[in-house]
């Protein structure tokens, strides 16, 4: 395949050029804009990453590949991720993960994953599905959530 | 106890996070103040404020900023947003409900180190408050408070704010800046002597939020305005912080050298389902555990702590009641620490994952007394012998948590017959 970035997206990049001193600079912002664009991070927009910020490909592929939160394959439309660190573990994650993963079972819309803490400690226990955070976690929070994105 | 707000004066305002509202609150009224100063002046009434830096490691703000150039050719100011210390969320607080207190602070700070372009490093998955606090820059610019000039002052500021991916290593400050400059966030080499630290090469001031957010304050009220609250070597107020098996968790402002167990009782509202405290970790997962006995002589300041083996680090409490088990919380703490090593170093890339796999042998039952000596010989191998703090800290975490609660640990082993 091959990627190019959108004329919107040109335009942006154009503008974030203008606000660093060097080139560099745009490798993590353009892997944002890319993922955003195609919902995952192809070698293809890596490729042209690296012809934007003139950076040999393989510097691209390093940092891309250090980043938790970049997806070099292709995902589920929805990406679930329960906190799993302390004060969510303490506050009853353990229930909560089991009754997403059975709730979500055999369904392709959503992939499950746990991840570290996510600043939220105090509306423990909590997850993030795609960029949106979800506090103090019940079963029948859960219900409507998964119900909403069905 | 009372909450002193300093920092959170307008957290409970409705709307605060727009500029109608902020101004109508006083936002930006510290800049006039500041201008009619010299940099020099302001970083002299920060020196004199010994306002500390508030993202973990507490070195003096005034100190850093003196290091700065006087003419450079270029400079940075760096704040970072890329709060993801386990038990910490007060960031999150100023920059989405509070977000013009924030960049009046970047505005002073930036003049006072001659800066004029500021990066806003924050965490990936802070996404939803990255836009209320792109919304509040852009309402600076168009209401001319950033931009060309500042508020009429001939003095140029651009906020550009930088999402982070996902790496808890990038709150390190030298790891951050790699991350700006479109590398793995490895941390940097300390130097031998004092420095600034360096942004593609030109000298820059990497700066906590809450601690830029504390400037106004301090511009407004003079350094004596700040001093009158907290100890002699932890001046003011600090956004302290409270979750895990807690009534009711959240940040509460307050001076520092305030009793610990006060604090968790006041604003805490004391153990969830009237249960007894066993033990808490006092500022974010990376600062060595304290038992319930030295919670209640501890005092939540820099030189409190440091005499129980502790540190203050971000003022993020976790609490843990008489039920927990101190083994599996140990575990999900090395479970953290082995995925977020950045792996540049073999003492931590290696040892995190070995000390895990042990501590999850003892979780098992499945590890002998040699276990445990192996895991505190493996927890010294990994101190002091690394580019930057993350292994030393996991070994005081270690140390901690097998040393205060050993009976505990000893009572999962194997019986060896």
């Amino acid at each position: 395949m091959s990627f190019s970035f959108t004329k919107e997206n040109i335009k942006k990049i154009e503008d974030l050029k203008k606000r660093y001193p060097n080139n560099n600079a745009l490798v993590l912002p353009l892997l944002w804009m890319a993922q955003e664009q195609e919902g995952y991070i192809p070698l293809e927009a890596m490729e042209e990453i690296a012809d934007i910020s003139k950076l040999p490909p393989m510097h691209i592929y390093k940092t891309a590949t250090f980043y938790e939160m970049f997806h070099l394959q292709k995902t589920s439309k929805y990406n679930i991720k329960v906190c799993k660190t302390l004060s969510c573990a303490l506050c009853g994650k353990d229930e909560i993960a089991s009754y997403i993963k059975e709730k979500i079972k055999d369904n392709d819309l959503f992939t499950y994953s746990e991840v570290e803490c996510l600043g939220s400690c105090h509306s423990a226990p909590v997850m993030q599905i795609n960029d949106t955070l979800y506090e103090n976690l019940t079963t029948q929070k859960i219900d409507k959530i998964i119900e909403d994105l069905k | 106890m009372r909450e002193i707000k300093i920092v959170s004066k307008n957290f409970s305002v409705k709307d605060s996070h727009l500029l109608k509202t902020a101004l109508k609150n006083g936002a930006y009224e510290s800049i006039k103040e500041a201008f009619s100063k010299t940099p020099d002046e302001i970083i002299d009434i920060i020196t004199q404020s010994k306002l500390r830096g508030k993202g973990g490691g507490g070195a003096y703000t005034g100190k850093k900023w003196c290091l700065m150039p006087k003419n450079p050719e270029k400079s940075f100011l760096v704040v970072n947003c890329d709060e993801s210390e386990p038990g910490t969320f007060k960031d999150r607080y100023i920059i989405s409900k509070d977000p013009h207190l924030l960049i009046e602070g970047i505005i002073i700070s930036a003049y006072a180190i001659r800066a004029h372009d500021v990066y806003i490093y924050i965490r990936g998955e802070y996404y939803q408050f990255q836009k209320i606090l792109q919304n509040a820059i852009n309402e600076a610019y168009e209401k001319e408070i950033i931009g060309e000039k500042v508020m009429g002052h001939p003095y140029r500021i651009d906020i550009t704010i930088h999402r982070g991916a996902g790496a808890y290593i990038c709150g390190e400050k030298s790891a951050l800046l790699e991350s700006l400059e479109g590398k793995r966030g490895h941390p940097r080499l300390k130097p031998h002597s004092p420095q600034p630290e360096y942004l593609f090469g030109y000298p820059t001031v990497v700066n906590n939020v809450e601690t830029i957010a504390t400037v106004p304050y301090i511009i407004k009220n003079s350094a004596k305005g700040y001093l009158r609250y907290g100890t002699q070597n932890s001046p003011g107020t600090f956004l302290f912080a409270l979750s895990g098996h807690i009534n009711n968790p959240g940040v509460y402002e307050c001076e520092y050298g305030v009793s610990m167990m006060e604090y968790i009782e006041s604003f805490g509202g004391g153990i969830k389902g009237g249960k007894k405290l066993k033990a808490v970790i006092p500022g974010g997962a990376s600062t060595p555990v304290l038992t319930a006995d030295e919670v209640k002589k501890a005092r939540l300041d820099y030189d409190s702590l440091k005499k129980f083996g502790s540190s203050l680090g971000t003022g993020g409490m976790i609490v843990m009641d008489e039920d927990t088990s101190m083994v599996k919380a140990l575990k999900n703490l090395l479970d953290f620490y082995a995925r977020e090593s950045c792996g540049q170093c073999t003492p931590c890339r290696e040892g995190t994952g070995w000390v895990r796999d042990i501590v999850a042998s003892i979780l098992n039952k499945e590890a002998t007394m040699q276990d445990i000596k192996t895991l505190l010989d493996v927890s010294d191998t990994m101190n002091g012998k690394t580019i930057c703090v993350f292994a030393p800290a996991v070994s005081g975490v270690i140390n901690a948590f097998v040393n205060k609660f050993e009976d505990e640990f000893k009572s999962f082993l194997k019986s060896v017959k």
